[in-house]
């Protein structure tokens, strides 16, 4: 990290330095940010040689099957709703401290739910109430799921980490035994759920196969970002994430808010769930797991829990992952490289805010 | 003072600072070989930062330390063992599931097997000499805190050590544990150790010491050398220990003399205390039948040595713990029920003494650290949506009014001085609407003009009519302040006292466990 952050001396004019400052500032940022993702862009690279796969043809093709082509940018914006889902929950659970990491069993059961209740509920109602209740009963499931590690986090002070994580597996395992035994479509012979017809899905914007779950997504991130930033209620969960003990002192009811916060973050995945199933697959089959809530968490922690920049890194990883997919067809590299691609960054990023800290710490001494 | 005793290590000047806090401030000492040097002080005298420094955790900011008459800068743990410095700190540093030998040879280098033989050995020798026994296959979980203490003692004994230093090693230990240490040490001692004893309880100093240093506030305002602690009976040293520690001293700036004041005697109590009670804790004890009324304008003082239980009374009058039996009455209202929010609401405040740990979140602004305690409230937010302006509007007019210096309102608090995020505290808890108001060490870890600026204000407080509790460790500043003095010890009152001229003497001998 070679930028040059001395102060500028002898500077007169406050408001001048102030400018400068800032401007310095917001420079520092995307030098912060765009370097360790070019760097991660190398070693990834560098490891795609090594397995004899050239990066260039690599990236070049990510980069038009998930960005450039019209196909690709449409399946890449679509992708991005249950992701948009997934980071808004996370956003709110991180920002207050707790980390959910229970992300994909939430998603799942939301998914499954709202694949069991939609066709069965257009049959008896208007398609467009009947996606309104799958959302709701799909929001409600996973919230309830929650319940377990948000109880035992606020009166017993257990570690969320491990019960979110324990309770993902016995989600993940759950929305299967219910795909299999209780909501199997009688009328094929793959395990599968009741299939949604087209028609009756959430609607494409305009022309195109982009569904309109990104807009609910969208909504959903910027609505979470607001309320965390502006509202009492965030600033009250923003407390117990900063300093769980000063809330106390203030006279916060830590364990309400703490089931508040679990309640939010999981309904959110439910969402995300109910969002991809209703808007683009229509049914859940046996076995199905994106595994799409851990590949968010990342991409919150870059964003630093901002949901605008989430916005964007969702953007990123999406166009990733759908030119991987494409890119793993063609060039024989595994669809799960996007992750090694993410995770790299992650570090690589973490490496430099490390230097950058010891770096200011040292020229402050 | 024989000349064939040399210093083993010496402190001349040393000064230690901490963002807002003078932790030591020109602090000379010698320790010698054959000596009990008793370090007293009470919490935050400095006695922890001193021995930091001296175990290598810590570097002075100013001043040297001589180590065999050389200046030697300590730089580490390890580099303190190599020069023959030994700590047994106040918590106990073993591993609780390794044997008594494993751990007497954690430290060793990694690429050789431990020498047990070689340890036994030695062991043997060192405690036959001193006339302990260690278990060295016991598990370290299994000994009694006495026994791991030795096993500590041991472990410094081993490694060569020839000062050793004892950081409130008898806290946890039982009178008989204490004792055993006391003889224990006179025997290390013989065989020509110096020690440095930490505490802060007199009688130990007096039985134990050869010599004797007293800190306050960072400063060493005296000590007793081995000729005069000879010459003097116990309770001859237990009396001037306590003239050192709580005494006035002569041209102290922080003695003011406090106005008279007149309290409307027929006023109701504001705030009436009867029996509360709290469960223990770990680290403190709990509370029994504490009852005191405050009436308006009155400044109740709480003295005591730290850790009597005189957070749990701050913390359970704000409504923080959890209360076992007892009632609380703000203006005849019984408050012991409601919240922590209800208890603000009706015009209870408390300013906490762990400022940055629970008062401040460190990170967010100072803007929004000054309404903490309202959030949600109008007109700072309206239908739970926030207003920037209201918030900038009224913070910028606490900071000026209660003059806190800060680059601006978007600055995080944590960044401020101790002093100013003091300052910070004060606005908010002081700000419309406070009848009574609780102060828990308001000027622990402050410069001198912070200190005297937030004694004014508490005083004009209480000239506002409003009823105040003051909890302090600070005879002095009690004795500057209150109108009446009640001590705490053991989570109980042990007696009020008039703040009239004999005050200092009686609060004293109270806070000792003597009767008034």
């Amino acid at each position: 990290m070679s930028i040059d952050t001395a102060p500028a001396a002898g500077a007169t004019a406050l408001d001048a330095t102030a400018a400068v400052a800032t401007r310095r500032d917001i420079q520092h940022r995307l030098l912060m940010t765009l370097g360790p993702i070019l760097a991660a862009l190398i070693i990834a690279g560098c490891i795609l040689l090594a397995v004899g796969v050239d990066p260039l043809a690599y990236y070049g093709f990510v980069l038009k099957r998930g960005l450039l082509s019209p196909l690709g940018i449409q399946q890449t914006l679509t992708r991005m709703a249950p992701l948009l889902f997934l980071a808004a929950g996370l956003i709110v659970a991180f920002r207050a401290g707790m980390w959910n990491l229970g992300g994909d069993g939430q998603f799942l059961l939301g998914a499954v739910t709202a694949a069991a209740s939609a066709p069965v509920l257009v049959e008896v109602m208007p398609a467009w109430l009947a996606l309104i209740c799958s959302f709701v009963i799909a929001m409600l499931v996973a919230m309830i799921w929650s319940l377990v590690p948000a109880l035992l986090r606020a009166y017993q002070g257990v570690n969320e980490i491990i019960t979110t994580l324990m309770m993902t597996f016995l989600g993940t395992s759950l929305a299967n035994v219910l795909v299999k035994l209780m909501f199997r479509d009688p009328g094929t012979t793959v395990p599968q759920t009741r299939t949604l017809p087209v028609e009756d899905r959430l609607p494409r914007l305009f022309d195109t196969t982009i569904t309109s779950g990104l807009l609910l997504g969208l909504v959903a991130i910027i609505t979470v970002h607001l309320v965390m930033t502006r509202t009492a209620f965030g600033l009250k969960l923003r407390i117990v994430g900063a300093n769980p003990r000063a809330a106390i002192h203030a006279g916060l009811g830590v364990p309400k808010l703490t089931i508040a916060v679990f309640a939010i973050s999981a309904g959110l995945a439910g969402l995300a769930g109910a969002v991809d199933i209703l808007g683009v697959q229509g049914n859940v089959r046996a076995d199905w797991n994106p595994a799409y809530g851990l590949a968010v968490i990342p991409v919150v922690f870059l964003a630093r829990m901002n949901g605008f920049a989430a916005i964007g890194f969702v953007f990123l990883l999406s166009v990733l992952s759908i030119g991987g997919e494409s890119a793993a067809r063609r060039l024989g590299v595994p669809n799960h490289f996007t992750l090694v691609l993410v995770s790299i960054v992650l570090i690589v990023l973490a490496l430099a805010e490390y230097i950058d800290h010891r770096y200011n710490q040292s020229r402050k001494a | 003072m024989s000349v064939a005793k040399r210093d083993i290590v010496a402190l001349e000047g040393v000064t230690k600072r901490f963002p807002g806090v003078v932790a030591n401030d020109s602090v000379d000492l010698e320790i010698r070989p054959g000596e009990v040097h008793v370090l007293l002080g009470e919490n935050g005298a400095g006695k922890s930062t001193l021995i930091g420094m001296l175990s290598g955790l810590q570097q002075p900011d100013e001043g040297r330390i001589l180590v065999d008459g050389e200046p030697t800068a300590i730089t580490s743990p390890r580099h303190a063992l190599a020069l023959g410095i030994g700590t047994v700190f106040q918590h106990m540093m073993l591993v609780p599931t390794l044997t008594v030998a494993e751990n007497l040879l954690l430290g060793g280098p990694w690429w050789q097997r431990p020498k047990t033989e070689e340890l036994e050995a030695r062991v043997a020798e060192i405690t036959r000499t001193l006339g302990i026994t260690v278990k060295l296959h016991a598990k370290v979980s299994e000994l009694s805190l006495g026994e791991q203490q030795q096993v500590e003692i041991l472990r410094a004994m081993v490694r060569n050590s020839r000062l050793l230093i004892l950081d409130e090693s008898t806290s946890m230990l039982t009178p008989k544990g204490i004792d055993e240490l006391g003889a224990l040490m006179r025997r290390l001692v013989e065989q020509g150790l110096a020690i440095v004893f930490i505490t802060h309880k007199l009688k130990e100093a007096a039985a134990f010491g050869d010599r004797i240093s007293v800190l306050k506030l960072g400063r060493k305002v005296g000590e007793i050398p081995p000729e005069r602690f000879r010459a003097l009976g116990e309770q001859a040293i237990i009396s001037e220990i306590v003239e050192l520690m709580f005494g006035k001293q002569k041209d102290d700036p922080e003695a003011a003399e406090r106005p008279v004041r007149t309290i409307r005697a027929e006023a109701a109590p504001l705030l009436e205390v009867r029996d509360l009670a709290v469960a223990p804790t770990d680290d403190a004890p709990g509370l029994s039948s504490i009852s005191f009324d405050i009436c308006p304008g009155e400044l109740l003082g709480i003295a005591g040595i730290d850790g009597n239980g005189q957070k749990h009374l701050a913390e359970a009058l704000a409504g923080q713990r959890a209360t076992v039996g007892g009632s609380v009455r703000l203006q005849g209202t019984p408050i012991e029920a409601l919240s922590v929010g209800e208890r603000r609401q009706k015009g209870l405040r408390y300013l906490t003494d762990d400022r940055l740990g629970e008062g401040t979140v460190g990170t967010f602004p100072v803007s929004i650290n000054f309404f903490l305690k309202q959030v949600g409230a109008a007109p700072f937010w309206r239908k739970g949506v926030e207003q920037r302006a209201e918030i900038d509007k009224r913070a910028a007019q606490l900071v000026r009014e209660y003059d806190v210096r800060t680059p601006s309102l978007k600055t995080p608090v944590a960044r401020l001085s101790g002093g100013n995020i003091q300052k910070v505290l004060l606005a908010r808890e002081l700000a419309e609407g406070a009848k009574v108001v609780i102060f828990n060490k308001p000027t622990y870890g402050l410069d001198l003009s912070n200190t005297l600026a937030s004694r004014q204000r508490i005083r004009d407080t209480a000239a506002r009519g409003l009823a105040v509790l003051l909890i302090s460790t600070d005879l002095e500043e009690l004795l500057s302040m209150c109108d009446r003095i009640a001590v705490i010890s053991n989570g109980s009152l042990v007696g009020t006292v008039e703040n009239a001229d004999d005050a200092r003497t009686k609060v004293g001998r109270l806070m000792i466990g003597l009767a008034a």
